[in-house]
């Protein structure tokens, strides 16, 4: 029987999204690995974490709070699963936040009934990593595998904001496994002791303060290339974005010459489980992962 | 803006602390800061704040209210939250720099031209539209932010990049004329409005 949950695939999954590749690739991912997703009818955006300028925190918690509230009316039971870092993290800090002082749970209701809703607040949000490592296990991936990654060298970038303030249950803030363990489990070989595992992109500060970010990014990029990674790959729709598209920019101002792919987590499954490189979200690569397209050719 | 700016500093005239306390998110816990100075150095953008959470905790304690209030600092975090994740005092220091910003924006604080500030208004107004984040507009109002001379030279220096985002199909141009809404905008626009109300009034009591 297919394990269900509430899903929040978050603005950035949506067609035409710049984190397009990753909804099409986790879809395939969980049709290998028996996860139905019954998306959240009519979800809101967030408000990520560069929302607080113009929404204070009342305006904040309440768009999570109408997420969580239509999840409870038309997925009851099921548990919320998002598959971005900053739609997880809204999302649970929400529940958290409103579970802890009445009257924001009050003032959100308030705010709810504005728009016919009420929330309840006992739905918990997971992570797909969490799904993926606590209720399918690793196991039940390995077996899943057709074409192991044998001979790829992938830096595993777990990033801010899946590993942080939250985390994945059992893991460390400085040096979390997980990861590491997936890719090992899909065949390849992990770069454990990667260097910048949970150094921060600049986020949305890549937007904003782009020179500033840019060197964490080359940061990032430099220390894979030093630790002889064919590859990065990330949980994070902000990380991806931000480690891949610019490269090019980095490149002409500082004279590296860095082509580094940077994918998910879920392509690599995608590849492993036998999929095409299409199923797998490869078109979707501004820096192409052309070894991950041969072994899917195969 | 100032009217306000004016109310709140006169009302709170013997503690800035307490003004903080009462009115930006997460501000009581404030108080427990112990110096350490952890933060500063696990911050990502460490080098780039005039003064690092520790320093504007200690300011606030000190009154230094103009200072904090019109510093680019706290618009320099990245929502890495490895403030939080190291604090040994367990300050929730990320939501007090957001808090900082947006209650510093609210008294007409900021100073002049603050990138962070400028984009994250943006965000807020592309999202609070139609529910949802269009992510072109976004861009295109990112470039031209700061003028339509600059708007022009970001926008020709990023052409690439945006080829290549749709190249990929991860950028569609046809959210210029339309772009993913929610279907219950009405009802959201009501929400949020509600919920503005609420936390004004909440300000406002205090006057």
């Amino acid at each position: 029987m297919a394990k269900e949950y509430s899903f929040y695939p978050g603005c950035s999954s949506q067609k035409g999204g710049s984190a397009s590749n990753l909804m099409a690739s986790v879809d395939t991912m969980c049709e290998e690995l028996d996860i139905k997703l019954n998306e959240i009818p009519d979800w809101n955006c967030c408000s990520a974490s560069i929302g607080y300028a113009g929404g204070g925190e009342l305006p904040r918690l309440t768009l999570s709070a109408r997420n969580i509230a239509l999840s409870e009316q038309h997925n009851p039971d099921q548990d919320i699963v998002a598959t971005c870092a900053a739609c997880w993290l809204a999302t649970r800090e929400a529940k958290e936040r409103l579970g802890e002082s009445e009257e924001t749970m009050q003032d959100a209701n308030t705010a709810l009934a504005e728009a016919n809703l009420k929330l309840e607040n006992n739905t918990p949000t997971k992570h797909m990593v969490e799904v993926l490592m606590e209720d399918i296990g690793m196991d039940a991936v390995k077996a899943k595998v057709k074409k192991p990654l044998s001979g790829l060298k992938i830096a595993g970038y777990v990033g801010c904001q899946t590993n942080r303030p939250f985390g994945i249950q059992g893991e460390s803030f400085e040096n979390p496994v997980y990861l590491d363990n997936m890719i090992e489990a899909v065949g390849a070989e992990p770069i454990r002791d990667y260097d910048k595992k949970v150094s921060c992109c600049g986020g949305a500060l890549a937007f904003s303060e782009p020179e500033k970010a840019y060197e964490l990014i080359q940061g990032i990029i430099e220390s894979a290339v030093d630790a002889g990674a064919d590859m990065i790959v990330t949980p994070c729709p902000v990380c991806q974005m931000n480690v891949e598209v610019y490269q090019d920019q980095i490149n002409a101002r500082q004279g590296t010459k860095f082509d580094m792919p940077v994918v998910y987590y879920s392509q690599l499954m995608a590849v492993a489980f036998g999929r095409s490189a299409k199923d797998a979200a490869l078109d979707g690569q501004v820096i192409k992962a052309k070894q991950l397209e041969e072994i899917a050719a195969k | 803006m100032s009217d306000m700016n004016t109310a709140m500093s006169s009302k709170y005239r013997t503690s800035f602390l307490k003004e903080v306390e009462a009115n930006v998110e997460e501000g009581e816990w404030v108080k427990m800061c112990m110096q350490c100075g952890v933060c500063a150095g696990s911050c990502p953008f460490g080098k780039h704040w005039d003064h690092p959470p520790q320093e504007l905790f200690m300011m606030i304690r000190a009154g230094k209210r103009e200072e904090v209030l019109s510093s680019e600092s706290m618009w320099m975090c990245t929502s890495c939250y490895n403030c939080i994740a190291r604090c040994p005092r367990g300050l929730p220091i990320t939501h007090i720099m957001h808090g900082l910003a947006n209650y510093a924006k609210r008294l007409g604080k900021v100073p002049e031209n603050q990138q962070t500030e400028k984009f994250a208004q943006i965000f807020w107004d592309n999202i609070t539209k139609k529910g949802r984040g269009n992510e072109l507009k976004l861009g295109l109002s990112l470039y031209f932010m700061n003028g339509l001379a600059t708007g022009i030279k970001t926008a020709m220096a990023n052409q690439k990049l945006g080829l290549n985002m749709i190249k990929t199909k991860r950028m569609s141009v046809a959210e210029l004329w339309g772009g993913h809404s929610i279907k219950d905008t009405s009802g959201l626009h009501k929400m949020l409005q509600k919920a503005q109300e609420l936390e004004d009034a909440k300000i406002q009591d205090l006057n």
